[in-house]
């Protein structure tokens, strides 16, 4: 692709001091990143450390509030994914954007350069495309062939394609394994080292290292918006890598002294469950939360820990396995029959599940129980009662908001989390299951939700928490459990988890095998 | 250059209850421009409208008479769409309704202090049992309620007229329609001298129950949740299905009084045109009224006003009655477009 070897040819990609904010925070903090011919660069960091932020900016998704682009050299302004194309910047996203009912030539075709033939489409043309860049790049996958009846890791292929068959040269790959099998993986790792042989850039984001290992040539670490470590890959190892994800001079909070946990409130065994995508993400899941104990579950996530969390909460159904609460098995029931055996569940997507946005704050705290008393008699809401209990739960939960009718929609996010949590945790439940309970909280919010877990530890309850922030669960788990690829890998007592072999085993990487 | 809609915040509570009366005013003022065309002067022509419709005692009782019904699908549509349950089937459950109060109103000899109420519940029952049916494949199969409720309109239009055509049929006349049903089964008139009639109290029992069971009760929360964000909903343990199944019934029922107010108060027999599309007109009153039952009958009244006035006002000025249709056409327009920019803000950027 490059015609002289004497001049060195400039990056085909920089990107110097990228500054972004999000409602005034930094996600990107004078970020620089530079990308030449025929390297792939590995972007490593924990979720919210900036990665995909940074690479929006370059897909022109976002626009960066300060900072300058350079591609091959040149000046960018990148202000739409239009332009990144027209630049030779293609995206792969993790959550594909294929037409299942079209054909893979079709879906190809979509979007592309038009082929055409008068005013028809040209698809012999786009077909003959498409086996020319599988040769070379060895990309195997049917171009006749209809996408609802290919595989994960076809459809992956005919995004790759999508992205060349538009003349990029600079692919960004979205953590482009998490929905792989191994096998597929492995392909994929093929398919980079051709486009890499024909002189394309390739920035790959990943949370796993052994991977990271295996395919970059450059690895670079964000955490909280900065650039941590840049470095050739030859050069790093597992350790070193994991150390500067989680950042182990962070400062930890000692655990307060945990009464000695009871018996066993929520037991857990061989749970499996299927994805959206319906690939097993839970792979046989046993462990047990017991009474004034906090269970952190530490992980990566697509690990499967959101899958376990919707079964646990009633809103999706597992494929095998059982869990029982206080000793009754609860597999399949309803969330109100959960809610009715004391399990307070708080979701991952507050915005979503937890709070409905449209309706007053007042009636998202009585959204689990409006039709219990004092809350409503037969057929009639007490609206009296319910203006009460949502100035009481307001005061004590120091929810701001102007009055019990404000629609939720107008509320912060850590003041929408902390209605949700004492919607969950003013019936007292026996199980509490929380998942990120404090991803996105600003520190005031995330500490007000770390105290009223733990005394709920304190009264007798149980406490699951599902976290991929590994301070979170240092500070204030009393057994920490691994998920990694949809198994739990170890579970120890907090007095014998380190954060180096949590990260580790976060990254995937067992223990003995680095 | 380049334009772009941006998401913005939510809007004040004050500029949401003047956006119906925007979009009234925008749908004037595009009226104004087909009455020009018509080469009628347009302020001579909304006088004629609103002398039409409210000029005496008379066309008062008329403007009530043709708000009826339409207070009764716009309830129908609002509850509906409250949920997010897209009940464009309100004609077709009008005319189950209509049938059964024409069917009973022939054979059933009762005292009216009976006979009425009967007729009331069965017609409403024939409305709500066919919006059940778009309301279960929703619930239980996720068929989209729209294609559903839009197209059984037509199975119950064509059914009528071929019974019109058959065993209904008033075998005295040449004409598709049912002979008049019995005396002891109609409404009674509310004032001597003008057709209107009890079914407009019945409207607006309703739209009081309407509101009460929307603001006050179990499940009128549960309306709300479920149409708000059926996941969050489903999530709190809220009973989505059974809500969206209730919300079926509740929204048929009620465009199915609409049907037997039209017969046992208005036309005494079943005709093939008996509602001149009072089914479609309640979608349009339901989003202009906010979906909120005082809001519906207000925007009632506003469109039996134009509907009663139009003929008026044809007369008057030659402008075709037809105007009436194509000004609710345009304020649902109107409606839809204003409600984009309660969600977005309109920004211009120029490029370097």
């Amino acid at each position: 692709m490059t015609d002289s070897c004497s001049t060195p040819s400039p990056p085909l990609v920089e990107m110097r001091g990228i500054v972004k904010r999000f409602y005034g925070k930094p996600v990107n903090d004078r970020v620089d990143l530079t990308l030449r011919r025929g390297e792939v660069l590995a972007l490593l960091g924990e979720n919210g450390a900036g990665k995909s932020t940074l690479v929006r900016i370059l897909y022109g998704l976002y626009t960066p509030d300060g900072g300058r682009i350079f591609v091959k050299g040149a000046p960018a302004c990148i202000s739409s994914p239009r332009d990144a194309m027209a630049l030779g910047i293609g995206m792969v996203h993790q959550h594909f954007t294929l037409v299942s009912e079209l054909t893979v030539a079709e879906n190809v075709a979509l979007g592309a350069r038009p082929q055409r033939r008068g005013i028809f489409l040209d698809l012999p043309a786009v077909e003959k495309r498409i086996r020319e860049f599988s040769e070379r790049y060895g990309i195997r996958v049917d171009p006749a062939k209809k996408i609802r009846e290919l595989s994960v890791g076809e459809r992956q292929r005919v995004e790759i394609l999508k992205v060349l068959s538009k003349r990029a040269e600079i692919l960004v790959l979205d953590e482009p394994t998490a929905v792989l099998t191994p096998r597929e993986a492995a392909e994929l790792f093929e398919i980079i080292g051709a486009l890499k042989r024909a002189g394309a850039g390739v920035v790959f984001i990943s949370h796993k290292l052994a991977e990271v290992m295996a395919v970059s040539d450059r690895v670079m670490v964000l955490r909280r918006g900065r650039v941590v470590l840049d470095r050739e890959t030859p050069g790093t190892d597992a350790r070193g890598l994991s150390a500067a994800m989680t950042g182990r001079d962070a400062a930890e909070t000692a655990p307060r002294a945990a009464r000695s946990p009871g018996g066993p409130v929520l037991e857990v065994r061989g749970l499996r469950a299927r994805g959206d995508l319906g690939i097993e993400s839970l792979k046989g899941v046993s462990f047990t939360v017991r009474r004034g104990e906090i269970f952190g579950l530490a992980g990566v996530s697509g690990n499967g820990q959101r899958e376990l969390a919707e079964v646990l909460s009633g809103v999706r159904a597992a494929s095998g396995g059982e869990f029982l609460v206080d000793g009754a098995r609860m597999r399949g029931a309803t969330p109100r029959m959960l809610a009715a055996r004391g399990v307070g569940r708080i979701p991952e997507d507050r915005m979503e599940s937890g709070a409905i946005l449209d309706l007053s704050l007042k009636h998202n705290l009585v959204l689990e129980r409006y039709h219990l008393a004092p809350f409503a008699s037969g057929f009639c809401l007490a609206e009296g009662e319910i203006d009460s209990h949502a100035e009481r739960l307001i005061a004590e939960y120091g929810i701001v908001a102007h009055s019990v009718g404000i629609e939720a929609r107008s509320l912060s996010g850590g003041n929408i989390q902390k209605a949700i949590l004492a919607r969950v945790l003013e019936p007292g439940p026996a199980l509490v299951v929380a998942s990120q309970p404090v991803r996105g909280l600003d520190v005031g919010a995330a500490a007000l939700i770390h105290r009223k877990m733990l005394e709920e530890r304190d009264r007798g309850a149980a406490v699951l928490l599902i976290s991929e922030d590994l301070d979170e669960i240092l500070a204030i788990a009393d057994t920490i459990g691994v998920i990694y690829g949809g198994n739990i890998l170890r579970i120890f007592p907090r007095g014998e988890a380190d954060r180096e072999r949590i990260g580790m085993l976060m990254a995937g990487v067992r223990e003995g095998a680095r | 250059m380049r334009i772009r809609l941006e998401k913005r915040g939510p809007i004040s509570f004050r500029a949401r209850l003047a956006l119906p009366f925007i979009a009234v005013a925008i749908s004037f003022a595009f009226s104004f421009v087909l009455i020009l065309l018509a080469r009628a002067n347009p302020f001579t022509a909304f006088y004629y409208i609103f002398y039409g419709a409210l000029g005496s005692p008379t066309s008062l009782g008329e403007t009530a008479v043709k708000t009826t019904p339409l207070v009764l699908t716009g309830l129908a549509a609002a509850v509906a769409f409250k949920a997010r349950f897209y009940n464009l089937g309100g004609e077709g459950q009008l005319y189950l309704g209509a049938l059964c109060a024409a069917v009973l109103g022939l054979h059933l000899a009762l005292p009216r202090a009976l006979a009425v109420p009967v007729i009331m519940a069965a017609g409403c029952a024939a409305g709500a049992a066919w919006a059940l049916c778009a309301g279960m494949l929703k619930a239980r199969l996720k068929v989209d309620e729209v294609v559903v409720t839009l197209l059984s309109n037509y199975i119950v239009i064509y059914i009528i007229s071929a019974l019109l055509d058959g065993p209904l049929k008033d075998p005295r006349t040449m004409w598709p329609n049912s002979p008049p049903i019995l005396e002891s089964a109609r409404y009674p008139i509310l004032i001597a001298g003008t057709r209107l009639h009890a079914g407009a109290l019945v409207a607006l029992a309703a739209a009081a129950a309407v509101w009460w069971v929307m603001k006050r009760s179990v499940l009128g929360f549960e309306i709300a949740a479920v149409g708000a964000n059926p996941k969050a909903a489903g999530y709190a343990g809220i009973p989505v299905a059974r809500t969206v199944v209730l919300t079926a019934i509740m929204s048929g029922g009620l465009a199915g009084l609409a049907g037997v107010g039209e017969v046992i108060g208005l036309h005494y027999d079943l005709v093939e045109k008996i509602s001149p599309n009072y089914g479609y007109a309640g979608v349009v009153i339901a989003v202009l009224g906010g979906l909120n039952a005082l809001g519906v009958v207000c925007a009632a009244l506003l469109f039996g006003v134009l509907i009663t006035g139009a003929e008026l006002m044809s007369r008057y000025t030659g402008v075709p009655v037809f105007l009436a249709d194509v000004i609710q056409g345009i304020v649902l327009l109107v409606m839809c477009a204003v409600f984009v920019f309660t969600q977005c803000r309109v920004r211009v950027t120029r490029r370097t």
